[in-house]
C-alpha cells in the first residue's frame, strides 16, 4: 500500500506553486479546443440537438414535479451543502478515518495522486488476479482517469455495464451527460451501434427499445457470470464505519458489485461523508435532483469484506488529480460539493443546446465549466478548459437547481477573474479594451464625450438599424441588429429640458 | 417621493427612450425624478467578465454618486434588472474581496435602496394600475437577472395585467435565457444566437406584435434579432408601455424595430 500526502487546503495565491493540478495526457478533464469552437460543431448537428432538447425538458419536469412535494427541500439543500463544507474543512482527517475503517474490515486502501498513479495501481491489481476482462459499474471518476483506456493498454478488456455507458463505449464515443451518457443518441443510431459492435446481436435487430434492452441484457449477463473482477466508482464514503455507496437504477451496477471476486473501488476523495445519518440528506437530494426519483431503484452499499458473502478481495483507491489544488481556492472549492446529480445540466440553456462533447471533459455543463478547469488548472488564454468559466451567460438556473447549493454564477466569474489574472502582463486586445472602457467610465466627462462619439454609429445605420460591423463587432452581427444610437442621449435630453431639475453636480473629473 | 434616476450607461447612449419614459411614469404617479449627473457605469460588465480590478473604480464612483443622491431621495430606481442586481448583490462583495470593507458597507447601504422599476412601483409603492393604455398584444419575457437574483416574480406581469387595452399572451419556456450574457453574446456568438433562435421561435409562437423585457440588454438582444429576420415583432421595454397612456405625445423611441 502506498501512501500519498495530500496537502491541507491554503488559500490559492494566484500561482500554481505548490499546487498540484490533474495532469496532461491522461484521461479525459481537457478537449482539444477552445469551448466557443467546439460549441460551433455541436450546434451544427440538429439530431444532437433534437434529442437533447427532448431529454432535458422530460427530465426538468420530472425533477420540478417530485422536489415540489418535498415541504423541507429548501433545509435539505442547506443541510448537504453545511455537510460539504464540514467535510471539505476536515478532508485529512475524515479519509484517514475512512481508510482505518476500510481497512478494519477487510478491505485495502490506496492513495493516488493523479490520473496516472490510479491507473497504475489498478492495473496492477487486476493483472495479479490473472484476470484479463473487467465489468465496470458506471462511474464518472474512472472515466476522469481514462482507466478503460489503460486497462486496454495493459491487455485487460473492460466492458461497461451500465446499458447507456455501453452504448458509449461500443461507438467509440465519448460520454455527453452525467448521468445519461449517450442522451445524444437515439434509438436508430443504438441499433446501429449494436448490430455493428456487439457480436452476440441478434441478426433481426429492431430499433424498438426493449428489444435493445432484452439484447442488451443478454449481452451483460454473459459478461456479469464470468467476470473475475469488477470496477466502480463511489456516491458516498462514510469516514465513521468504512462504508462504500453507490446509487443506481438498472441494477447492473450491483450484478458488478457482488458477482465478482475481486472489486476494486476508485473514489475522488471529496466523496467522505463524516456519518452514516449524513446519508439521510443524501439520499433525498440526489435521486431527485437526478433522475427526478423520490428514490433511486438500486443502493448498493458495502464494508470491507464480508466472508463467504461478495467480492472476498475490496480494493479502495482514493484519487486527489487536481482536487486539493481546487480545495486550495476558498471560494472555488464549492465545486467539490458537486454529488454528480446533473440537475444543473437539464436546466442550463447552453449544455442544453450545445451537449456535453463540447466542454472537452467528462464534466460538462456548468458544473464541469467550474469544475474542469480547478483540477486542471488554466494554462493560459489558449488552454480549452481556460474558456470554461466563460461558457456561461449567467442566468443562474443552475444555482436554483444544485441539491448543495453551489453558487455556481459566483463560481464562474471567480474563475473569469482568475484566467484574466492569469493573462495579464502579456499583450491582449481585450485586457487593453476593458482597461480603457473602465477607464472612460469612471468620469461622467469622458463617459459623455464617449457618448457623443459613438453617434459616428449613425452613419453605419440604414432605416435605424446596423446591420454589420466591423470585428469584434461582428460577433454581434452576425445574426442580431443594432440599433442606430439616438441623436440625443438621455444625459443630454434631461440637461436641455430638466438642466434646473438636475441634482448637484461637481465638475466629474478623475477621481 | 424623491427619486433619484439611475439610467445605466446602456440606457444613457442607446436607449434614452426607456429613461425618458420611466421619468414619465414616476412623474404621472406624482413622484419627482432626480438624475444625478455624475453617474456613468455601474461595473456589471467588467465584474462579470473578470474584470474586478478595472471595475473597482466604477464600483466606488457609482457608490459615491448614488450616496450623495441618495441624502435628499427616498430611493434610486432603473429601468434594467441586471443593473440593479449588480448594485445589489455584486458591489459589496467586490469591494470586500480587495479589502475596502469601508466601501462595501456603503455600496451594501446603496444597494438595499436601489429598486428595479418593477419592484419600485409593485412592492414599495404598492401600485399595480399606472394608468397606461397600450392597444396592443404583448408577450413578456422575465430577464434572468431580475429572475434570480432580485427575485422579481409576477411584479412586471401585475402591471402589464393592469394596461388597459394590452392583451397579455404567455410565453412559452419564458424562464429560459434569451442567450445575451453580456460579452458571452461575443464571446460565444454561435450559442449565444441558438439560444436566441429558440426565444425568437417561442415569441413568435404566441402571435404577439410586442416582446417586452424589463432590461434594454436583453432587448437589444432579442430585438436585435427579430429586426435581423424582420420579424415584425418589436422588442419594447415595460416603461415604454406603462409610458404610453394613448392621449398626450408619449415618450416613444428605444423600440429596435420601426
Amino acid at each position: 500500500m502506498t501512501k500519498t500526502f495530500l496537502g491541507f487546503p491554503t488559500t490559492f495565491r494566484g500561482n500554481a506553486s505548490g499546487v498540484s493540478y490533474a495532469p496532461p495526457g491522461v484521461g479525459q478533464l481537457r478537449g482539444d479546443e477552445r469551448f466557443p469552437r467546439a460549441a460551433r460543431t455541436a450546434l451544427a448537428n440538429g439530431q444532437l440537438r433534437r434529442n437533447l432538447g427532448a431529454a432535458t425538458a422530460t427530465i426538468r419536469a420530472k425533477r420540478a414535479a417530485v422536489v415540489s412535494e418535498l415541504p423541507d427541500w429548501e433545509q435539505l439543500r442547506d443541510a448537504g451543502a453545511a455537510i460539504k463544507a464540514d467535510v471539505m474543512a476536515r478532508l485529512p482527517e475524515l479519509l484517514t478515518q475512512l481508510e482505518t475503517n476500510v481497512i478494519a474490515h477487510g478491505g485495502q486502501v490506496h492513495w493516488a495522486r493523479d490520473a496516472a498513479e490510479a491507473n497504475r495501481i489498478v492495473v496492477d491489481l487486476v493483472r495479479a488476479t490473472g484476470a484479463t476482462e473487467v465489468v465496470k459499474v458506471k462511474s464518472m471518476v474512472t472515466q476522469e482517469i481514462g482507466l478503460n483506456e489503460a486497462l486496454e493498454a495493459a491487455g485487460i478488456a473492460p466492458t461497461e455495464t451500465d446499458l447507456a455507458e455501453l452504448i458509449v463505449q461500443l461507438g467509440h464515443d465519448r460520454p455527453s451527460h452525467i448521468l445519461v451518457p449517450a442522451i445524444h443518441r437515439n434509438r436508430a443510431e443504438i441499433r446501429d451501434i449494436f448490430a455493428r459492435e456487439m457480436s452476440d446481436a441478434p441478426a433481426d435487430l429492431t430499433d424498438d427499445p426493449r428489444h435493445l434492452a432484452m439484447t442488451a441484457r443478454a449481452h451483460l449477463r454473459r459478461k456479469f457470470l464470468a467476470a473475475t473482477v469488477g470496477v466502480s466508482g463511489a456516491n458516498f464514503a462514510i469516514a465513521e464505519t468504512g462504508t462504500l455507496a453507490v446509487v443506481e437504477s438498472e441494477g447492473n451496477g450491483r450484478m458488478c458489485l457482488t458477482l465478482p471476486q475481486t472489486l476494486i473501488t476508485v473514489m475522488g476523495i471529496e466523496k467522505v461523508l463524516p456519518t452514516w445519518r449524513d446519508l439521510e440528506v443524501f439520499l433525498q437530494l440526489l435521486p431527485r435532483s437526478s433522475t427526478g426519483e423520490r428514490m433511486n431503484p438500486y443502493t448498493s452499499m458495502w464494508t470491507g469484506v464480508t466472508p463467504g458473502d461478495g467480492p472476498q478481495h475490496f480494493h479502495l483507491v482514493l484519487l486527489d488529480n487536481g482536487r486539493t489544488a481546487a480545495l486550495s481556492d476558498d471560494v472555488g472549492r464549492a465545486a467539490l460539493h458537486c454529488i454528480r446529480c446533473s440537475a444543473c445540466l437539464n436546466v442550463c440553456p447552453i449544455y442544453e443546446r450545445t451537449g456535453g462533447v463540447a466542454y472537452g471533459s467528462v464534466y460538462p455543463g456548468p458544473i464541469g465549466a467550474i469544475l474542469s478547469p480547478q483540477l486542471t488548472g488554466m494554462g493560459g488564454h489558449h488552454d480549452p478548459n481556460a474558456s470554461l468559466p466563460f461558457a456561461s451567460t449567467l442566468c443562474g438556473a443552475c444555482y436554483e437547481v444544485c441539491p448543495v447549493k453551489i453558487d455556481i454564477p459566483s463560481i464562474l466569474v471567480h474563475l473569469r477573474n482568475r484566467a484574466v489574472d492569469q493573462s495579464r502582463g502579456r499583450p491582449g486586445g481585450q485586457l487593453m479594451a476593458m482597461k480603457f472602457v473602465g477607464w472612460v467610465m469612471r468620469s461622467p466627462r469622458r463617459f459623455a464625450l464617449a457618448e457623443r462619439l459613438t453617434r459616428v454609429g449613425r452613419l453605419l445605420a440604414v432605416r435605424g438599424r446596423i446591420r454589420a460591423l466591423p470585428w469584434p463587432g461582428s460577433a454581434w452581427t452576425i445574426s442580431r441588429d443594432l440599433p442606430a444610437p439616438p441623436a440625443k442621449t438621455f444625459r443630454e435630453w434631461w440637461l436641455e429640458e430638466r438642466g434646473h431639475n438636475s441634482h448637484d453636480s461637481h465638475d466629474g473629473s478623475d477621481r | 417621493m424623491r427619486i433619484g434616476l439611475f439610467v445605466t450607461c446602456l440606457g444613457d447612449a442607446m436607449f434614452p427612450g426607456v429613461n425618458r419614459a420611466t421619468v414619465t411614469v414616476l412623474e404621472r404617479l406624482g413622484h419627482t425624478v432626480v438624475f444625478p449627473a455624475d453617474q456613468t457605469c455601474c461595473g456589471q460588465m467588467h465584474l462579470n467578465t473578470g474584470y474586478a480590478r478595472e471595475a473597482l473604480p466604477l464600483v466606488r464612483h457609482h457608490v459615491e454618486t448614488f450616496e450623495a443622491a441618495l441624502q435628499t431621495c427616498d430611493a434610486i430606481v432603473a429601468p434594467s434588472g441586471s443593473c440593479v442586481a449588480s448594485v445589489r448583490h455584486q458591489h459589496a462583495s467586490a469591494a470586500r474581496d480587495v479589502g475596502a470593507t469601508a466601501l462595501a458597507g456603503r455600496a451594501e447601504a446603496v444597494g438595499a435602496r436601489t429598486y428595479e422599476l418593477s419592484e419600485l412601483l409593485v412592492d414599495v409603492l404598492g401600485l399595480t394600475d399606472v394608468g397606461a393604455y397600450y392597444p396592443h398584444r404583448v408577450t413578456y419575457h422575465p430577464t434572468c437577472h431580475s429572475l434570480r437574483l432580485l427575485h422579481v416574480n409576477d411584479q412586471p406581469l401585475r402591471l402589464l395585467r393592469a394596461v388597459r387595452g394590452l392583451d397579455l399572451v404567455e410565453l412559452p419556456a419564458a424562464e429560459s435565457c434569451c442567450g445575451f450574457g453580456g460579452t458571452f453574446a461575443i464571446k460565444n456568438p454561435d450559442v449565444s444566437t441558438a439560444m436566441l433562435a429558440d426565444k425568437m421561435s417561442h415569441v413568435l409562437s404566441t402571435g404577439a406584435e410586442v416582446c417586452a423585457a424589463s432590461d434594454s440588454s436583453c432587448l437589444m438582444h432579442i430585438g436585435g434579432g427579430l429586426s435581423r429576420l424582420r420579424a415584425g415583432v418589436r422588442a419594447v421595454h415595460l416603461a415604454e408601455i406603462l409610458a404610453e397612456t394613448g392621449v398626450a405625445t408619449g415618450p416613444m423611441g428605444g423600440a429596435l424595430t420601426p
